[in-house]
């Protein structure tokens, strides 16, 4: 045992997150305020999914924390620590042993199930900040459904791109009625926030606010009928495991235009090079111990 | 005060209300489905579901409402010693305690705003039995259809109809609870 109270946070705050997350549960896509408190990391490393997180956990989770799809880079690295020292619980870096995943800008590979919950670290979680500065039209705007601005700026990336040049943070619609932002998770993944089994939780720490999808709700990505969402990726398939279905991360390799693509997932290709599946410059059975 | 206001609270609280959290989570997330939560021993006529939830959920920022039966002087103190929740009347209320009949109308209880939809009561309702069958239930959380008998399908059809206000139910019997928010479908089978 350890001198922190299970999870890190007082009861009390656990109580108004719990409650924060119930509201959010039962209106899909609407943003919930809530009084987030400062956590031992700063703002940006994840303290809205952290203190989400916090909420949720019971001692038999089994708790995966993915950065980018990678679960050792410093942000994952530093707050599964965390949660080891302040709630014991067991972790894992396999997403099908998880039964909460806590992620920063990415959907697993893996399919999810009805037993897990993904925790999303969202940095700016209102959709139409960027086109409306303004707190209260922001909420005025989703009070009377009024998104047309949303609709003029991806027509606006069609008029000056040929085509809707968002490709990460793709805004959705939840349920036919909130406009909401995925957090930065690539387009590619939006297909994955629809219907998913799995509980989906939304924690924004310096915006203060949480969001959830409930499982199997419908979210639709935004578009016009002549310009159709495309869930698009690297036109390649992943060098270390033959992929051709996972969302690549792009590295260079050399200073003479050397680059290959890998999954961003890194237990998928993991899990995928230990059955055997090898790309361009994977050397089998030897990369993964 | 007595001294069974005392008892019957959480031995551990930390880690008891994150599973019961945990139950009233997936509850809510899955309406229909009926979990279990344990843990506390409220007076009569409060049942373990409803105790549990209200140690789990409450405190000195939510006004609650007994409604009926269920405002009694043992539950009072209880609810007060243990939450320190200020008790209120219905218009005021956060979470209310009651069965259906001492409850309704529930147009009595916080809807929320369109700015804020997320200020709305949640109603706590104390059901002699919960079972999968009765109304018909689909919308977020269910996959293709749940089912729940529920107390009355008129009252929470108009009340789904005001989404994204509205109020949001948790139904308990004994240690059993089953939950249903307001972006919940009901017809009756």
């Amino acid at each position: 045992m350890n001198d922190y109270t299970f999870a890190y946070l007082d009861e009390q705050t656990k109580r108004m997150i719990r409650r924060a997350i119930l509201k959010g549960v039962a209106i899909p896509g609407y943003q919930v305020p809530f009084a987030s408190r400062e956590m031992p990391m700063p703002y940006g490393w994840g303290t809205g999914g952290v203190q989400v997180t916090a909420a949720c956990l019971t001692p038999e989770d089994v708790l995966k924390v993915i950065d980018q799809g990678a679960d050792d880079t410093t942000n994952a690295v530093s707050i599964r620590k965390f949660f080891q020292r302040t709630a014991g619980v067991a972790v894992t870096e396999a997403t099908v042993e998880a039964s909460l995943i806590q992620t920063r800008h990415r959907i697993p590979e893996a399919p999810l199930t009805e037993a897990q919950i993904l925790v999303y670290q969202v940095p700016i979680p209102e959709p139409l900040r960027f086109l409306e500065p303004r707190e209260v039209e922001t909420r005025r705007m989703h009070a009377l459904e009024d998104y047309g601005l949303m609709h003029v700026k991806l027509y606006e990336d069609i008029a000056r791109h040929g085509e809707i040049a968002t490709a990460y943070a793709y805004p959705v619609k939840v349920e036919g009625r909130y406009v909401m932002d995925p957090s930065p998770i690539p387009k590619f993944d939006n297909p994955k926030l629809s219907d998913s089994p799995a509980l989906q939780l939304f924690g924004a720490g310096r915006e203060q606010r949480i969001y959830a999808l409930p499982p199997y709700t419908r979210v639709v990505s935004l578009d016009f009928d002549d310009h159709p969402f495309v869930a698009s990726k690297a036109d390649h398939a992943c060098d270390l495991c033959g992929a051709g279905d996972t969302y690549l991360d792009e590295v260079i390799i050399d200073d003479a235009g050397g680059r290959m693509f890998v999954c961003s997932d890194t237990d998928h290709c993991g899990s995928r090079r230990r059955a055997g599946h090898v790309g361009r410059l994977g050397v089998p059975g030897k990369e993964v111990a | 005060m007595h001294d069974m206001a005392l008892q019957g609270g959480f031995a551990e609280a930390p880690t008891q209300s994150a599973r019961a959290f945990r139950a009233v989570l997936n509850a809510l997330a899955r309406p229909g489905t009926i979990e279990t939560l344990v843990g506390a021993q409220p007076p009569a006529p409060a049942s373990i579901a409803a105790g549990v939830a209200l140690l789990t959920l409450a405190d000195a920022t939510t006004p609650v409402h007994l409604a009926g039966a269920h405002d009694t002087p043992d539950l009072r103190d209880w609810l007060t010693f243990h939450t320190g929740a200020p008790l209120v009347g219905a218009a005021e209320a956060v979470f209310a305690l009651g069965t259906w009949v001492a409850l309704a109308p529930i147009t009595r209880f916080a809807m929320g705003s369109p700015e804020y939809p997320d200020r709305s009561a949640t109603l706590i309702v104390e059901m002699p039995a919960l079972h999968p069958a009765g109304a018909r239930l689909t919308g977020p959380g269910i996959r293709d259809t749940a089912h729940l008998n529920l107390p009355d399908i008129a009252a929470l059809r108009a009340n789904a109809a005001d989404f994204p206000l509205g109020r949001d139910f948790l139904f308990c019997a004994g240690d059993r609870l089953a939950a249903l928010p307001r972006s919940t479908q009901v017809e009756a089978v």
